[in-house]
């Protein structure tokens, strides 16, 4: 090696088979992937076993190197940088640019390994039994397995390209998984709707990435000897001080926007809800705890890029802290007003995303990622729950109002797994929400981001009221429609009282197409518990909804902050002394360890602070700036408290007097007052967003260019042929006929008219001739090089 | 050094064979007859070979001439037969709006002449660069470029592909 | 030499066959057109390659050659169904692309 370090006795640092080898965890998932797919449906369990199979070794592995990980850090002092385990090999190469595929292993990926492959473990076990004989069992498993394969290689990845290779592959798999029961028009929608939306935002993963690699590749070949796609590189050189402002701040944007996308923050959360339309094991591991994590993650990734690129820390406000704050409240209101249970999580994850997201943009990196650690628990548990409740009590409903109620005498397990996640959700002390929900709070408000502080109080209450409005109407108060018995076509006699009833056109997306798949089985049965299959899953999630927490609980001390010592990389400045060869130039060796050993022993104990992210290094590289850390204090978590238990109070009352006693005074209050009515329309049509997107920008931006390219078509194109052809007498007359009657008269009177006709305003440009097309091709690029060399000389 | 009489003759070539590719590509766009086409365009596809020869590109060279004059002229021949294509003169060749082609050719001319005579102007090309060989190419093409080179692999496959499953009756 | 003769008798094959595939009605003088335009590429970055003393622009000629051939294989087949389906190799008659 000619990296070269000053390394004491000291900071040796351990490693072990599992954290040297853990680019296998990818590979497991995806060669079963493949087994699923050539041999699955010769299997005795339709490809299942291959899959439960894969998650079950994935999850040894990322056990085994967390545990190696720990050992590593154990190690070394508390003040010591902590090199992550890199390794970085040739993928392919192109005319003197080659892109590395690796891992890179460091508490952040460990901590996700680990929840990926778990929470995968247990959905793909419960979904033996609620897909049970679905025709496209097989396929399902392979889509699962599949998506595993991109999360973990995702999580793993040393560089940007091998990132987007899992981003892309989940996105691909979250599309085929929503679109599971595709025969239903809904599903396609949804399916459709949630791919195209993610991938406006991955524009920005493109542009993001790009930006920066030519930003940087020069400084990180230089310095580094690894190339500007290289995370670690990333890291180092936005700490550098070296960094460009602009092209790191349009960077970090352009990230974010993908970040946005994925992880459904404002204003592209939109078909995060519609992806419910999917089945259940997928909402709970895709869209709850795993794949939406991912633009946390990737910020999480990164963070030095967005901590030098959105200035975090060194103002009041942030791209970031803005956008996950509006996300927390908008989407918690949200969940007032939807009836389907699935909904209801769908925008509370939307919700708790935007907590993450908040945490990240006020320099909360710790509590942020420990919140994608429990959130991802107690999330997957109340799907898995909500799942097993339309599989055996509400007969495949997931409508609260109509299905449900009065559950918790007849599925005590699934009862007490909801209440138990339920309470983590809310931030119950000692439940784990409550340990990493209220270090985001409570970070965000010491960082001096006070306002957000109260935007997380605030979603703090609504998450609890809402919650609590899900949980009284499916569990308490009277059995309705399915779950009291009845056939689910017999129509719903309990809804009378229902105000809502006409704002839930999508209630039923989910489960009819799920209906119209053959297992009927149920359909004589009453509501009864699920069996062991599913229940077990929801007792292992359960337990870690109230365990996971301790291991990072901030009110028990110190000794009990293990994530803060394993995971957190410290903001250290390490020697980096003699740059290698760019590894693989001649061949004689494609592995190259290309991580600098170098660690500089701290020079004062106790609470010692570096000035990364600070100022730029003198000598040797960052990868971590300096964070705050908020000191726990039980009046700060008290208050807390105190706004989730009355949140839970209030709801609890109204829902008894909406509900059950169906006060007179409350029922049908938003079809009276008309303020109350408006508010709610408006949220019930999620703020028109959908509006937006589809009436107006979509319309804004194709109908003008339909419009245009209709007018050429008939009045320049025709026009010239027309006109040379019958001679130039006949081109006075055009001028007068076109130009002054179309054009000027047009103007006048035609505006209702374009407007009218622009649905088919495409039409006739399309004449289906091949050289009309290639005379408007190689005309516009002529024009369009024409404008380029007239600027450039 | 390359005695100065000998770039005299390379001038002389360059500009001969130059014109004899300008009038066969304005042939092959203007001529009545489909055959005459081809065959004008087998001079062109010819002289371009010629010229990458005084571009020191021996290898393109030769590729020209095995893969265009050989094989795919044999394929424009074909196809003409195959089509029934009146072997003599045919006045429907052309479009009803052939003239549109004109100012889209002339701009685009226009444009390229524009930027070429402001990028390169008076630009000499090095008369002493060594001939490229043939193990220079093959060195280029299965070491940096050899994803490129897998993909077009793939094309090829998907063309043989594509092209039999056109073009079988059944 | 200059750089120029070989870029400039490249921009006048590319327009001509630019010309040709406006102007043309028979799909196989379409085609024709085409190898002149991919032919008029070649050139200019065989005169790149040697202005800028490398091989990269060689290796991209041979490609778009490779190229060339696989899209003419392609290209006749299509003419050949074409005219087994209509009895003709007018692209004017080819209006299914229409809107």
């Amino acid at each position: 090696m000619l990296v070269q370090a000053t390394e004491t006795a000291e900071t040796v640092l351990t490693s072990g088979w599992f954290l040297d080898h853990a680019y296998i965890i990818p590979l497991i998932p995806a060669v079963a992937f493949f087994l699923i797919i050539f041999f699955g449906k010769r299997m005795p369990m339709k490809g299942s076993e291959f899959g439960i199979a894969s998650m079950v070794g994935a999850l040894v592995f990322s056990g085994g190197a967390a545990y190696q990980w720990i050992q590593r850090v154990n190690g070394v002092s508390e003040e010591a940088f902590v090199e992550p385990v890199i390794k970085s090999w040739t993928w392919w190469q192109n005319g003197g640019f080659s892109f590395g595929i690796g891992q890179h292993i460091d508490g952040l990926s460990l901590t996700i390994l680990v929840v990926v492959a778990f929470i995968s473990t247990l959905v793909q076990i419960y979904s033996t039994e609620y897909l049970h004989g679905d025709r496209r069992y097989t396929h399902f498993f392979a889509s699962l397995t599949l998506f595993s394969a991109g999360m973990l290689n995702m999580v793993v990845a040393e560089n940007m390209i091998q990132l987007i290779l899992g981003w892309e592959i989940m996105g691909l798999c979250s599309f085929m998984l929503i679109g599971h029961w595709w025969e239903d028009g809904a599903n396609s929608r949804a399916a459709l709707k949630a791919f195209f939306t993610t991938r406006t935002g991955d524009i920005g993963l493109l542009v993001g990435t790009s930006v920066l690699f030519f930003a940087a590749n020069d400084w990180t070949q230089k310095n580094l000897g690894v190339s500007g796609f290289s995370i670690r590189g990333l890291s180092a050189w936005a700490l550098s001080g070296t960094a460009g402002q602009a092209a790191i701040t349009v960077g970090a944007v352009a990230l974010f926007i993908a970040c946005i996308g994925k992880s459904g923050q404002f204003p592209l959360h939109t078909w995060l809800p519609d992806a419910m339309a999917g089945p259940t094991p997928v909402s709970s591991l895709l869209h709850s705890s795993t794949m939406v994590v991912a633009g946390v993650f990737l910020v999480a990734r990164v963070y030095p890029v967005f901590f030098e690129g959105m200035n975090i820390l060194g103002t009041n406000v942030n791209f970031i802290v803005v956008i996950g704050g509006v996300t927390i409240v908008i989407a918690a209101a949200l969940a007032f007003v939807q009836t389907d249970i699935k909904k209801v999580l769908a925008y509370s994850t939307v919700s708790q995303l935007g907590y993450m997201m908040m945490g990240l943009g006020a320099g909360a990196w710790l509590p942020a990622v420990f919140h994608i650690f429990t959130h991802a628990f107690f999330k997957a548990c109340l799907f898995l729950a909500a799942g097993s409740i339309s599989h055996s009590a509400s007969h495949h409903s997931f409508d609260m109002k109509k299905d449900m109620g009065g559950l918790r005498k007849f599925m005590p397990i699934t009862f007490t797994t909801w209440i138990i996640s339920t309470l983590a959700l809310c931030g119950v002390f000692p439940f784990s929400g409550f340990f990493s929900k209220d270090e985001i709070i409570d970070n965000v408000g010491y960082s001096g981001y006070s306002l957000f502080m109260v935007i997380g109080l605030v979603g703090a209450f609504l998450t609890a009221a809402y919650m609590t409005r899900a949980t009284y109407l499916t569990f308490f108060g009277s059995p309705r429609g399915a779950a009291a018995g009845e056939h689910h076509d017999e129509g719903h006699g309990h809804d009378a009282h229902d105000s809502h009833d006409a704002h839930d056109a999508h209630g039923h997306d989910a489960h009819d197409a799920h209906d119209s798949h053959g297992h009927d089985d149920h359909a004589s049965h009453g509501p009864r518990e699920s069996g062991p299959l599913i229940t077990i899953p929801l007792i292992i999630l359960a337990t870690l909804a109230i365990g996971s927490g301790l291991l990072n609980a901030v009110p028990f001390g110190e000794n009990w902050e293990n994530l803060k010592k394993w995971v957190e990389p410290r903001a250290e400045v390490v020697n980096v002394t003699g740059v290698k060869e760019p590894s693989g130039s001649h061949g004689e060796s494609r592995f190259v360890l290309t991580a600098p050993s170098g660690v500089v022993a701290a020079e004062e104990g106790g609470h010692h602070k570096s000035d990364c992210g600070k100022k730029a290094p003198e000598s040797g590289v960052c990868y971590a700036p300096q964070l705050n850390h908020a000191p726990f204090k039980w009046s700060k978590a008290a208050l807390s408290l105190g706004i989730v238990f009355a949140g839970m109070i209030i709801s609890w009352l109204l829902c008894v007097q909406l509900y059950t006693r169906k006060n007179k005074a409350l029922v049908g209050l938003t079809q009276r007052n008309k303020v109350l009515g408006a508010g709610y329309a408006f949220l019930a049509n999620k703020y028109y967003l959908d509006h937006l997107y589809e009436k107006v920008i979509v319309r804004s931006i194709a109908y003008p260019i339909s419009r245009g390219a209709y007018w050429i078509n008939q009045n320049v194109l025709d026009g010239i042929v027309n006109g040379a052809g019958i001679g130039s007498r006949k081109i006075a007359g055009w001028v007068y006929r076109n130009v002054d009657q179309r054009v000027v008269d047009g103007a006048v009177n035609g505006a209702g008219n374009a407007a009218q006709g622009a649905g088919g305003a495409l039409q006739p440009v399309q004449s289906g001739k091949v050289n009309q097309y290639g005379a408007l091709l190689f005309g516009a690029a002529a024009i369009g090089a024409l404008v380029l060399v007239i600027i450039n000389t | 050094m390359i005695a100065a009489d000998l770039l005299v003759a390379q001038n002389i070539g360059f500009y001969l064979i130059a014109a004899i590719m300008v009038f066969g590509a304005f042939s092959v766009v203007t001529t009545r007859n489909v055959v005459h086409a081809a065959l004008w365009l087998v001079v062109v596809l010819a002289g371009a070979a010629a010229q990458y020869i005084l571009l020191a590109a021996e290898f393109v060279a030769v590729t020209q001439v095995l893969v265009y004059i050989g094989a795919v002229m044999v394929l424009f021949l074909f196809g003409t037969m195959l089509t029934r294509a009146r072997i003599g003169t045919d006045s429907e060749l052309n479009n009803k709006n052939w003239f549109m082609g004109i100012p889209v050719a002339v701009l685009l001319l226009a444009t390229l002449i524009i930027a070429l005579n402001d990028g390169f102007g008076d630009e000499q090309l090095p008369t002493d660069a060594p001939v490229v060989t043939t193990q220079q190419v093959s060195d280029q093409i299965f070491g940096p470029y050899l994803l490129p080179f897998w993909a077009l692999s793939f094309v090829l496959l998907a063309a043989t592909i594509g092209a039999i499953v056109l073009a079988r009756r059944d | 030499m200059l750089v120029n003769q070989f870029l400039m008798l490249g921009a006048i094959l590319f327009c001509i066959g630019v010309y040709g595939v406006i102007a043309r009605k028979n799909a196989v003088l379409v085609l024709m057109s085409i190898e002149l335009i991919l032919n008029s590429v070649n050139i200019n970055l065989l005169a790149f390659s040697l202005r800028n003393g490398s091989t990269d622009g060689h290796t991209f000629a041979l490609y778009i050659i490779a190229v060339a051939a696989a899209e003419v294989g392609v290209g006749l087949a299509m003419v050949l169904l074409m005219y087994r389906n209509r009895r003709s190799v007018g692209l004017d008659e080819l209006s299914e692309m229409k809107g």
